[in-house]
């Protein structure tokens, strides 16, 4: 019953690649956005963290 | 204009690093009056498409006020007008104060919210005219899609030229937020309107079928994801640290929340076609991505909640924070939900069924709804230098907004959930228990009826806002130029030895910035549809699928103009309970020829697939004429109009042109001969009424749209 809509993209060639193209995509962007994370010092997280905070403070 | 006079920076002489600015508080003013405005006509309609689903009198006997134009109303005017000018009012607010600057251009600022105004009054007195491209939010018609991108693009640049002329070196997670807002929703709303202008105000969508289907839907889709929710992160993000007076509960896992959330949720948009004919890898793809959503989107709700932390006494008495707290609430549950929904055992029973409504209900009235309350309630004051009006009137807003979320949710999912259970019912005999659809409609009536009442409750409450707010406008003086100091940017920084390279790479140049998640959305979308113009030549060609004839074509758009679309679903999923209740499932080639697709989201009415030659003609007419006499107990409003006025002719030829041009293949010349054809439908079928005692005009519009109802789905009906 279901052979109408399963085998739509079967008869594209080298259809098996799109997955796999898609998990490496997939899998290298969180781990660089991982790295990129961790590599924040507890400084700079603070100044971020408290830009909505402070108006009026002078700039360094 | 004051700003002139305003925006050049004076040196302050005493700290002479220092420069004195304005905020633009008026633009945010003018926003919020619309939002509030719109928002409560939004409501209203949906109020009225509320009734009108309980007592059909409701549809007033107009054309304008029948619930298949009045349903996009509702939906465009709630999304784009009230949460719409919602996002202006919160980020030209935060973004001058986030960059410690006055937006660039107040010129830009006018035309950013003046030309939003006249699109939604242009949707306004379109949308209730007929004019429509049938897809879900992106109703309206071509003229007014350029409009669209046009004062987009004015949104985004003005944000963009402001953080150049930015007075503060880091950029704030918000401003993340509402950059991707605007690139992901330019993009989506260029590549989901491309369609072929017939005339003013009509036009074909330039994909057909498949294809038109997983483009609107990776646009509906993401239009929830890039309007509704991004934006509105952008705005929690600033405003409840602002409101608790206390840093977000960890910035690291904003950029987390942020950079998963814009890369996962483009893949996400095949949920809406689960079951269709659709090919498998793409359905797969887009369960799998919206499980894993739950992840960035939980991490972002708890963040919100988190920030919180040891201030819940706060949020006994402010009711900024009250509102704030059941908005992020709101928006873990419908973002839990979500992914549920995806998989495919949970959708084929939610599917097409008002267990979707009441989720978007949680969204819109949970999360948008409470964020801009909180927002409205924490800015007014701040704005008219003055002290809410009535802390008590707020809670009571508070509650009984809270009570109309309730009232509104649950009885939809009750609603939902029985209907579907008893269209999939059968008996031990194998028979479908509840084969007349009225029934199931009949059984959940209760529900539309604790359904409006939730609404009514959650409009009574903003209109209790209105009151307290214009008390409290009333009370102080609005500063349209708020005055600030700072610093401006070192010319020549120096960024110290031990930064980072992706500081430098992300957060400092917006432009770049933009690019990168440029690609992050771009990803998803284009892994998905490229394949989808393959398969173009991949669908199993059925040679029985012909053009449609041009009177039928002009029965469709009567279908298209009256938004039958928005309650008749044409997609029969492959179960036995459908195919036993409508017929053959549906098949990916047959919709070759659908500029645009009509598959339809819900079913409030039946699946209208294989309806052609399901009933004699004379039904239809009688049907769409007064639908009680055919089908007892039905809430379809009748359409007198189609029996007295003329069909538009005078498209024909224009109509099978373009339809030449997408791809359909009628013969060279044809368009001279379409007219003729016309003629000879319209005969055999008003010869085939006389045979059952019915005296019509061939001209009138319901023999055009009785030519394609009969024709739907009989391509490859198997003949009994």
């Amino acid at each position: 019953m279901l052979k109408f809509i399963k085998h739509h993209a079967t008869s594209i060639e080298g259809i098996e690649i799109f997955p796999i193209i898609a998990f490496f995509i997939f899998f290298l962007f969180f781990l660089g956005l991982t790295i990129y994370v961790l590599r924040y010092t507890k400084e700079e997280v603070e100044e971020l963290s408290n830009l909505p905070l402070d108006h009026d403070s002078p700039q360094p | 204009m004051s700003s002139e006079a305003t925006e050049e920076p004076k040196v302050s002489s005493a700290k002479s690093n220092l420069e004195t600015f304005y905020y633009d508080n008026h633009i945010v003013k003018l926003f919020l009056i619309a939002s509030v405005i719109f928002g409560i006509v939004g409501m209203l309609v949906g109020l009225l498409a509320a009734l009108q689903l309980v007592w059909p009198s409701f549809n007033l006997g107009l054309p304008y006020t029948t619930f298949g134009r009045i349903r996009p109303l509702h939906t465009n005017a709630v999304i784009f007008a009230f949460v719409g000018n919602g996002i202006f009012a919160g980020t030209y607010y935060s973004i001058q104060r986030l960059l410690k600057t006055r937006m660039y251009s107040d010129l830009l600022s006018r035309i950013n919210f003046w030309g939003w105004q006249a699109i939604i009054l242009s949707a306004a007195i379109s949308l209730p005219l007929g004019y429509t491209t049938s897809k879900e939010y992106a109703e309206l018609e071509w003229p007014i899609d350029i409009a669209i991108a046009l004062i987009w693009v004015v949104w985004g640049l003005n944000m963009i030229m402001t953080l150049v002329k930015r007075r503060e070196r880091h950029i704030y997670v918000a401003i993340w937020f509402y950059i991707a807002t605007f690139i992901t929703v330019a993009v989506l709303h260029i590549f989901n309107s491309f369609e072929l202008p017939i005339a003013f105000m009509k036009s074909y969508s330039w994909y057909a079928g498949v294809q038109d289907a997983l483009v609107q839907w990776w646009y509906g889709h993401n239009a929830v994801a890039f309007f509704l929710t991004t934006p509105y992160l952008g705005l929690m993000y600033y405003f409840i640290p602002k409101a608790a007076n206390r840093p977000v509960y960890s910035y690291k896992l904003s950029i987390i929340h942020f950079w998963a959330l814009i890369f996962i949720y483009i893949w996400a948009g095949p949920h809406h076609l689960l079951y269709n004919a659709l090919p498998d890898w793409i359905q797969a793809l887009g369960t799998v991505f919206s499980i894993m959503l739950i992840a960035p989107s939980w991490g972002g709700m708890l963040n919100g909640l988190l920030t919180l932390r040891g201030a819940w006494d706060k949020v006994r008495e402010d009711p900024v924070l009250k509102f704030m707290v059941v908005a992020v609430t709101a928006y873990g549950m419908a973002t839990f939900e979500g992914p549920l929904l995806s998989l495919k055992n949970v959708n084929a029973i939610s599917h097409f069924t008002d267990w979707t409504i009441a989720h978007v209900h949680v969204g819109a009235l949970g999360w948008n709804g409470f964020l801009t309350f909180g927002m409205m309630y924490y800015l007014i004051p701040k704005m008219w230098k003055t002290n809410l009006y009535s802390i008590k009137l707020a809670n009571w807003h508070f509650w009984i907004g809270t009570l109309g979320i309730l009232f509104y949710a649950i009885p939809m999912y009750w609603g939902g959930l029985t209907q579907s259970l008893m269209w999939k019912q059968f008996t031990e005999a194998g028979m479908l228990a509840y084969p007349n659809f009225l029934e199931t409609v009949q059984q959940i009536r209760p529900m539309y009826i604790i359904r409006s009442f939730g609404g009514l409750l959650y409009l009574v409450g903003v209109f209790v806002m209105v009151y307290n707010l214009i008390k409290t406008a009333y009370a102080g003086t609005f500063i349209a130029n708020e005055k600030a100091q700072s610093a401006p940017l070192a010319k020549e920084f120096k960024a110290p030895a031990n930064e980072h390279w992706h500081r430098r790479m992300f957060e400092r140049t917006p432009l770049r910035m933009a690019f990168f998640a440029l690609i992050a959305i771009s990803l998803g979308g284009l892994i998905e549809i490229i394949p989808t113009y393959l398969i173009d030549s991949n669908i199993p060609s059925i040679a029985s699928v012909k053009p449609y004839t041009p009177l039928e074509l002009h029965g469709r758009d009567i279908y298209i103009r009256e938004g039958c679309n928005n309650c008749h679903s044409q997609m029969v999923r492959p179960f036995r309970s459908e195919t036993e209740r409508y017929g053959e499932y549906a098949k990916a080639g047959e919709f070759v020829y659908d500029h645009p697709f009509l598959w339809g989201s819900k079913r409030t009415g039946p699946d209208l697939l294989r309806v052609g030659s399901k009933y004699p003609d004379s039904w239809h007419y009688q049907h769409m004429l007064e639908p009680e006499s055919m089908s007892p107990g039905s809430i379809m409003p009748p359409y007198p109009w189609l029996f007295d006025d003329d069909l538009d002719v005078s498209l024909t030829e224009a109509k099978i042109n373009a339809m030449r041009t997408l791809g359909v293949p009628y013969k060279a010349g044809y368009e001279k001969e379409a007219m003729s054809d016309v003629v000879k439908q319209q005969q055999m079928i008003t010869s085939t009424l006389a045979g059952d005692g019915i005296k019509v005009n061939e001209q009138k519009e319901i023999v055009a749209l009785i030519a394609y109802m009969q024709r739907l789905g009989t391509d490859i009906k198997n003949k009994k």
